[in-house]
């Protein structure tokens, strides 16, 4: 349960308070003790079904359940004691022992039996919960109220609206979104990020909104959040990668225990369809970007092609077997954190070897399809991420190699000589000017290569995630801890 | 949710429904004669090219021009280029393609 400002709740009178419903057995067999309670001392009773149950106790109607859901009864009866407004105990159901240690009265409900339990408060009622979270938490909601009319179809409407990145939106609801805002303990007014291109100041509560459009559980909400805290840091520039032409967008990698927590894949057909988590966690993110930033195809987005990728490419790094270190500790959070990679990029391209029983052979396929990523006479400029499926994996892991000992042979292989690259080499216009000729470069920029684990059991393929202009000209990865959303 | 009594749905705004605040266009200039025109090139390859000729054109109708470039394409351009422009220039030209 968040800690949200709840509407007040009804104010108590110091002594014993009971809840009761009609509907209740337990309820009825302890009218008679209530009555001799009453006799002894004063005690008010909250009615949660008919007002006018127990007959001989002025009962208190509360059949709207606001002082029953204030005080998170659960069974009835329940029995309370106040004392300066404040409770101080509370005991349920039935129990003769217990009610006479209670109100420190004695030959409580003779004949009955020693002890019955109680029965459900309408307040937890499922078939309630969301109309009393509205009824009693709605006005935390400060965002705008939007009436689809009787004769639209509310799915419609949001297409109408232009709230969608094309495929069907899930309503955002008040009580679906309250039920968001129960997946973080963040109050729902903390601003998450400014938001380009509108530079719009994004609250947990607009967050939770698209959190719900795009299809997110509750307990995706803190990996939701994460992601677009770290989208909005300044190296990150989520600015400049919405108003690129080249296809690239954020490429979130999550690794730690959540991921299990959540049910994100990591394994087969790991960047396809078929897992919520994955497909909506990412949507979330590009979401908030179209509806909070105002960033959308054709407008501040110039995207010549795009990518599917960019309805959100979201998935989880395969660490319960890697031979690797994972990307998040490799990038600095302590071992077993919850975090979140963000890393501007589309995908995937793929890598074929199917006959490689060495390392430094897989490690030439590797470079080899890497040295293409863009053009293969431009280098430095954009970043790559090399996904590598179990079963390569297993080669090198069968050799030793770690992660470092696979990149040093990477930076090795992907050290090119620029006069194949230059301009007008092989018949390419495309290329680098011709004063580079006559020295060697790196494909790719120090710490621009990054290596993660991922994918099913069986298949020797692995693929290249590409990249966008990288570092402080364009976009730096960034990581963020997921635990401070939670 | 369907509200039962009235059959419609409430749903929350997803944007940020403030934001559609108009920002007037800055005035247009009548003449480039005597004008100080900014060529704002954004480090796209040949932007340059383009830059150079544009320059020659604006020199024939009497304007000056003053020539700026942005650190990096890929991101927005800094404040400080951006108040160096508007308080030194009365009009911009920037060079987007490649």
């Amino acid at each position: 349960m968040s800690e949200m400002t709840l509407i007040p709740s009804p104010p108590v009178t110091d002594g014993l308070v009971a809840v009761v419903k009609r509907d209740c057995p337990t309820c009825e067999l302890v009218t008679s003790v209530l009555e001799q309670v009453a006799a002894a001392d004063s005690v008010v009773v909250f009615t949660q079904d008919d007002p006018a149950f127990p007959e001989n106790l002025s009962p208190t109607d509360d059949t709207n359940l606001d002082f029953s859901w204030h005080h998170h009864i659960e069974t009835v009866p329940t029995l309370l004691r106040f004392v300066d407004g404040v409770e101080q105990e509370r005991i349920v159901g039935w129990s003769r022992e217990q009610w006479e240690s209670f109100t420190g009265l004695t030959d409580l409900g003779p004949g009955l039996p020693d002890h019955r339990p109680g029965c459900g408060s309408l307040s937890v009622d499922p078939t309630l919960s969301d109309m009393l979270a509205v009824r009693f938490r709605g006005d935390v909601l400060v965002s705008k109220r939007i009436e689809i009319a009787e004769l639209e179809d509310e799915m419609e409407a949001a297409f109408d609206r232009g709230w969608s990145d094309g495929l069907p939106v899930i309503p955002a609801t008040e009580a679906r979104v309250l039920r968001m805002l129960d997946g973080t303990s963040r109050g729902p007014q903390e601003v998450v990020g400014i938001i380009p291109p509108n530079l719009v100041e994004a609250t947990v509560e607009q967050v939770a909104i698209n959190a719900v459009m795009a299809g997110c559980k509750p307990e995706y909400f803190p990996v939701v959040l994460a992601a677009v805290e770290a989208a909005c840091r300044d190296e990150f520039n989520l600015h400049g990668l919405l108003a690129t032409t080249y296809f690239a967008g954020p490429v979130m990698i999550v690794n730690g225990p959540v991921t299990k927590r959540i049910n994100m894949n990591s394994d087969g057909n790991v960047f396809g369809q078929g897992n919520r988590a994955n497909m909506t966690i990412g949507r979330a993110l590009q979401l908030v970007v179209r509806n909070l930033g105002g960033g959308r195809p054709g407008e501040v987005d110039m995207a010549v092609q795009g990518a599917s990728s960019k309805l959100g490419l979201c998935f989880a790094e395969r660490e319960y077997d890697s031979p690797f270190s994972s990307l998040a500790t490799e990038r600095g959070t302590e071992e077993g954190a919850d975090a979140l990679t963000l890393f501007a990029g589309f995908g995937p391209t793929p890598i074929i070897d199917q006959l490689s029983r060495t390392p430094e052979s897989l490690a030439r396929s590797f470079a080899e399809v890497l040295k293409t990523m863009g053009h293969p006479k431009l280098v430095i400029g954009f970043d790559a991420m090399l996904v590598i499926s179990p079963e390569h994996g297993h080669v090198f892991a069968d050799a030793g190699w770690d992660k470092a000992r696979l990149r040093a042979e990477l930076d090795q292989l992907l050290t090119l000589d620029t006069d194949d690259l230059i301009r007008g080499a092989n018949d390419i216009a495309e290329g680098l000017p011709e004063a580079f000729a006559g020295s060697q470069v790196p494909k790719y920029r120090a710490g621009g290569l990054h290596i993660v684990h991922a994918g099913g059991n069986a298949g020797l393929f692995s693929s290249v995630l590409g990249g966008w202009v990288s570092g402080a000209k364009g976009s730096e990865p960034v990581t963020a801890l997921i635990s401070a959303w939670a | 949710m369907r509200n039962d009594l009235t059959m419609t749905t409430t749903v929350l705004d997803p944007t940020a429904g403030t934001a559609t605040s108009q920002v007037p266009k800055a005035e247009r200039l009548t003449s480039l004669d005597g004008a100080v025109v900014a060529l704002l090139d954004i480090s796209k390859p040949r932007g340059d090219v383009f830059l150079n000729r544009v320059s020659e054109r604006l020199a024939e109708h009497g304007a000056t021009v003053m020539r700026f470039t942005k650190p990096t394409f890929a991101r927005v351009a800094p404040l400080d280029l951006r108040q160096e422009i508007a308080s030194q220039c009365d009009a911009v030209i920037e060079a987007l393609a490649d």
